[in-house]
């Protein structure tokens, strides 16, 4: 099972010598073990993608075969951790090696001294299918699920009475339809490459409430969606990646920092421990996992962070949670691919990329999904997926941003013009769009309101119009516009600076719940239903705007939660008044 | 794995600024050899590639002169290392770092590996340690912290080198005294900039606490690809192994990387956009990403790369990839510069992503953030408004939108334009722009907050 080093060429080794590897096993690199894994083979040689830097590495030096599949570690205690691509645990190899990343790092990614308490549920005797719960842990303030692994199938024989455990003390043994006698632990191996089973894919669920009002109320995502967020660099996609990571109703996050900056993964460090999941109260780091492979980590591994990370979601929605990944940035994931690829000297596609781009952006959408999970439960768990696409130039004509587009629901198009002049998040509300409104809209009329779907739309609508009016205005100047298309621009402006702009850094605004959200809607659409019928009736758009009202409709983000529906009556109220008594009302 | 060293004489094939040497079965991936030319004189290279027969290196000096005879290579064993002690500060080096300033070597200290390692992402202590500049473009609206990598994005002709050079003099942290150096790390400068910095840096004093690498417009480019490892390195010994602040320049980013693309294009690699390499984004985070802080350690390193955008082009791969790794950017106007104002910064474009960690209350002033804001805002505004003007005339125009018109004239002759001379506090940054801001009443300050209004608004609006 060993071979030999005959070319080194950066992240890409040959070896020699290697006839019998598989495509995509582990193979350990030189005197050091760096590791690596196979993609490529021909004859006895065998390419290998060094997840490791390789400097230092000479022809000459051994190979050594796992026989397994890049595989990652799953079972209680992967929450909380911050792991590089290829899943090693980056707190541990600090305290272990120092401040700085040193070559042949080898920890497991699971604590193999931590003990949980264990609770049997399943009695000897019973069916053993993939999926069934054998009995749970605590894991924070989640209950684990230990269930029967994928591939396992017979009859439970035995199963551990209550207690503490590590991750590798059997906790059950199945006998399977064979006649073999397994031993079962709470540590198991899944490889990253491949999709967990699921017993079905559901239809689109309710929405992924992620309390930012372009994306809730405008573009929503759903639990078990995927989105897409490209910008040119500068125009928030970190930002809406850390908001949704912080604020999203979702149960579990997993976080990819794929091939971007070192201090981004600090501040979430920095920050989560301390803010509260609005959901539950308890500190966001505890529902949170962390792969980071920054842009300066090896790039191999940057290429396997995005799989390390679905794989982990995946395990936690087999449990019925609801888990929504981020991924910045899908396109340094393209781009080391890109890399690979180009040192295997392969035939280039659209802008050097390899022309199987396309497949493999796909397959990891597809791994979202609203599920019923394997297993007699019959529960329902999802995975969402948001990935951040940078394109070169910001040009959205580039193939990354192309084939993510062809596979994903939701589109964010991050705008650099409205980040210049400090619109956040700088949504594109022209080209922006999501496919799942209509699934959402029952969830609102059931939760919040009835108008919200008709909201939407008009103001969308207001929109629409402000920008075919830019276009007169540009040729014509603004004076000639008859009043009532003077209304639309000024209504459109409220909803672009009281509703649609939404700072991540306001103690206040950086979430807003659904009914304020719905109650700001609600103002404004009203606000513009009065206007409409004022100046049909002969006012004009000037006066309306020095109405003291309108004034209050100004800085609604920054009202507290608590407060709102008060200052929502209040504000109806003297909008009523003010409309039906213009003369009357005090400016 | 060090072998010993070993020497050859068959190279086989020179082309562009590489070689390639046969017969070596066990050259390291990234190893330093050491080139003897058929003239007697030296030069280094590194293991770009290495096969069981067969090296191919790249050639630090460039290949003129080299043979397929007489040229005899050594493999040395290491990979490229340099040497650093307290005593290299105040030092000036070319661009593979042999002194030239008559000094001898480095007195010997500590041996470095010039590529660093990546910090851990859990060890970075994330900057937030506010670093006036004395420019209100930048302290007011884009703000630097210690340990940010601050890149300027500039054009031919513009004054990118006096900006960074009164960065460089100016910069302060607010209540601090701590030891601080300048490392400069220049490649493909042209003899009157690196003057310019060497008659700047001795006339301030600020020599005393420099280290200098020059590598200029006609020295060989592939020596570039060292350069700037060879800045970050002296830095990060400073940083973090004396405990200083380090500002690193590194002035020309783009000759890097037209250097990159030559290695690449003489190893016919496929190019990504523009005949740049596709690994040039992860090549320019190995550099830029050696910026920060980290827990435990004293020191910083804050960088302030200078980028010039062929044909002023923000899209062009260079500024591009640059601005997705660095935190931020400042982009210089050639409209602003031919108006005379100086500094002549484009805010709209420019950015600082660490600012909001910097500033605020307890660290500069509460309404900092939110004077920033507006101030964009307003500007984005006026800006537009004067394009529309010059379509369709001013007559249209309401009250307002005059206001707008008003503002982005003075924003850019008062707020931006404040001079080459002296600097402004945070503070008189801040109260500038409120002068400003005072054109507009109230409800179209928007994006501050109503209590910050009535606290920081000096003047009546009209
Ligand atoms: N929602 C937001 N609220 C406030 N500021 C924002 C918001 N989104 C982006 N920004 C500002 O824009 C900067 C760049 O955003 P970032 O998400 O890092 O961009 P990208 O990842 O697209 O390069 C941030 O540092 C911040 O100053
Ligand atoms: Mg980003």
């Amino acid at each position: 099972m060993t071979g030999r080093i005959i070319r080194i060429a950066g992240p890409v080794v040959e070896a020699d010598r290697m006839r019998g590897a598989l495509m995509y096993e582990v193979v350990h690199v030189g005197g050091g073990a760096l590791i690596g894994e196979v993609i490529g083979l021909s004859e006895d040689v065998a390419t290998i993608q060094v997840y490791e830097d390789t400097t230092g590495l000479a022809p000459g030096e051994p190979v050594e075969r796992t026989g397994a599949p890049l595989s990652v570690e799953l079972g209680p205690g992967l929450l909380g951790m911050v792991y590089d691509g290829i899943q090693r645990p980056l707190q541990v190899i600090r305290e272990e090696m120092g401040v700085f990343i040193v070559r042949g790092a080898s920890f497991p990614a699971l604590d193999r001294k931590r003990t949980y308490i264990f609770t049997p549920e399943a009695a000897p005797g019973a069916a053993a299918t993939p999926g069934t719960v054998i009995g749970t842990v605590q894991e924070g303030r989640f209950t684990h699920s230990v269930l029967i692994p994928h591939g396992m199938e017979g009859t439970i024989a035995s199963v551990a009475g209550a207690g503490e455990y590590t991750v590798t003390e059997e906790i059950a043994t199945i006998l399977s339809t064979d006649g073999k006698e397994l031993p079962v632990t709470m540590l198991r191996r899944w490889p990253v490459r491949v999709t967990r089973p699921v017993a079905e894919k559901l239809k689109p669920g309710a929405p992924l409430i992620t309390g930012q009002r372009v994306i809730d109320s405008f573009f929503p995502i759903v639990k078990g969606g995927t989105a897409a967020v490209p910008g040119p660099f500068g125009a928030g996609k970190t930002v809406v990646q850390h908001q949704l990571a912080k604020w999203s109703d979702a149960d579990i996050i997993v976080y990819v920092g794929c091939g971007e900056r070192g201090n981004e993964l600090a501040d979430v460090l920095r920050q989560f421990p301390a803010l509260t999941d609005p959901k539950s109260g308890e500190p966001l780091m505890e529902r949170t996992v962390l792969i980071g492979n920054t842009s300066n980590m090896p790039v191999a591994a940057r290429e396997a962070s995005v799989y390390t990370g679905i794989t982990i979601a995946e395990y936690y929605r087999d449990m019925g949670y609801d888990v929504a990944l981020m991924a910045d940035s899908t396109s340094r994931w393209a781009e080391a691919m890109r890399e690979i690829s180009g040192r295997l000297e392969e035939m280039p596609g659209e802008h050097g990329y390899p022309a199987y781009l396309a497949s493999r952006l796909a397959c990891f959408y597809e791994r979202a999904g609203h599920v019923r999970v394997l297993g007699p439960s019959g529960k329902a768990g999802s995975v969402s997926v948001i990935g951040a696409v940078s394109p070169p130039g910001g040009d959205f004509s580039e193939p990354v941003t192309q084939n993510t587009l062809r596979v994903v629901r939701v589109f964010w198009a991050l705008d650099a013009d409205l980040a210049h002049e400090r619109h956040f998040p700088a949504v594109n509300w022209l080209t922006s769009y999501s496919l799942y409104p209509d699934a959402v809209e029952r969830w609102w009329n059931e939760h919040v309101g009835d108008q919200w779907g008709e909201m939407r739309r008009s103001m969308m609508a207001i929109l629409q119009k402000e920008s075919e009016l830019e276009e007169i205005v540009q040729l014509v100047g603004p004076d000639v516009l008859p009043e009532d298309d003077k209304l639309s621009l000024h209504i459109a402006e409220y909803i672009r600076e009281s509703f649609l702009v939404q700072y991540a850094f306001d103690p206040v605004d950086t979430f807003c719940a659904p009914d304020k959200q719905y109650m700001m809607m609600q103002l404004i659409t009203d606000y513009a239903c009065y206007g409409k019928a004022a100046v049909a009736g002969g006012m004009q758009v000037s006066v309306i705007a020095a109405l003291s009202v309108a004034k209050r409709l100004l800085r609604l983000g920054a009202i507290p939660d608590a407060d709102f529906r008060e200052y929502f009556e209040e504000t109806e109220r003297r909008m009523k008044d003010a409309f039906q008594n213009p003369g009357g009302e005090s400016t | 794995m060090t072998s010993p060293a070993r020497e050859y004489t068959s190279v086989v094939r020179v082309a562009g600024p590489l070689m390639a040497v046969s017969g070596v079965g066990d050259a390291t991936y990234g190893e330093v050899v050491e080139i003897r030319l058929p003239d007697g004189e030296k030069r280094m290279g590194e293991v770009l590639e290495s096969r069981s027969d067969l090296a191919i290196v790249q050639v630090f000096g460039g290949t003129q002169a080299l043979d397929t005879e007489i040229t005899s290579v050594r493999f040395t064993g290491y990979p490229m290392r340099m040497v650093v002690s307290p005593d290299i500060i105040g030092r000036v080096f070319d661009g593979s770092g042999a002194p030239t300033d008559g000094g001898g070597p480095v007195i010997p200290g500590t041996v470095m590996d010039i590529a660093g390692s990546a910090v851990n992402p859990t060890a970075r202590a994330y900057p937030e340690d506010c670093i006036e500049t004395g420019i209100s473009a930048i302290d007011g609206m884009n703000t630097l912290v210690r340990g940010q990598k601050l890149p300027i994005f500039s054009g031919a002709g513009l004054p990118h080198s006096m900006l960074a050079a009164q960065i460089a003099r100016q910069a302060r942290v607010l209540r601090d005294h701590e030891e601080f150096a300048i490392v400069f790390g220049a490649m493909g400068i042209t003899n009157e900039d690196a003057q310019f910095f060497l008659d700047e840096f001795g006339d301030t004093g600020a020599l005393e606490h420099a280290v200098l690498f020059i590598n200029r417009a006609d020295d060989p480019a592939i020596e570039r690809i060292i350069t700037p490892r060879l800045a970050l390195t002296t830095a990060e010994y400073l940083a973090f192994d004396r405990g200083m602040h380090v500002l690193v320049i590194l002035q020309d980013i783009t000759s890097y990387c037209e250097a990159l693309r030559e290695v690449s294009a003489a190893r016919d690699e496929v190019p990504a956009r523009r005949g740049y390499p596709g690994y040039m984004y992860t090549d320019l985070a190995s550099i830029f990403e050696r910026a920060g802080r980290i827990y435990g350690r004293d020191g910083s390193i804050t960088q302030l790369p200078i980028i010039s955008m062929p044909d002023d082009d923000i899209t062009h791969p260079v500024p591009d990839l640059t601005g997705y790794i660095t935190e931020g950017q400042i982009v210089l106007s050639r409209d602003l510069h031919r108006r005379g104002i100086y500094p002549p910064i484009d805010v709209l474009p420019s950015l600082s992503r660490l600012m909001a960690g910097g500033i605020g209350e307890n660290k500069t002033r509460k309404d900092h953030g939110a004077v920033s804001d507006q101030l964009y805002a307003a500007y984005a505004k006026g800006r537009r408004l004067e394009s529309l003007v010059t379509v369709i005339g001013d007559e249209g125009l309401s009250e307002s939108d005059r206001r707008y018109l008003t503002f982005a004239t003075r924003f850019e002759r008062e707020y931006i334009g404040q001079g080459r001379a002296g600097g402004r506090t945070i503070t008189e940054s801040l109260d500038a722009a409120w002068d400003l801001l005072s054109l507009f009443p109230e409800e179209e300050l928007n994006r501050i907050p109503t209590d910050l209004i009535e606290t920081y608004r000096g003047g009546e609006s009209e």
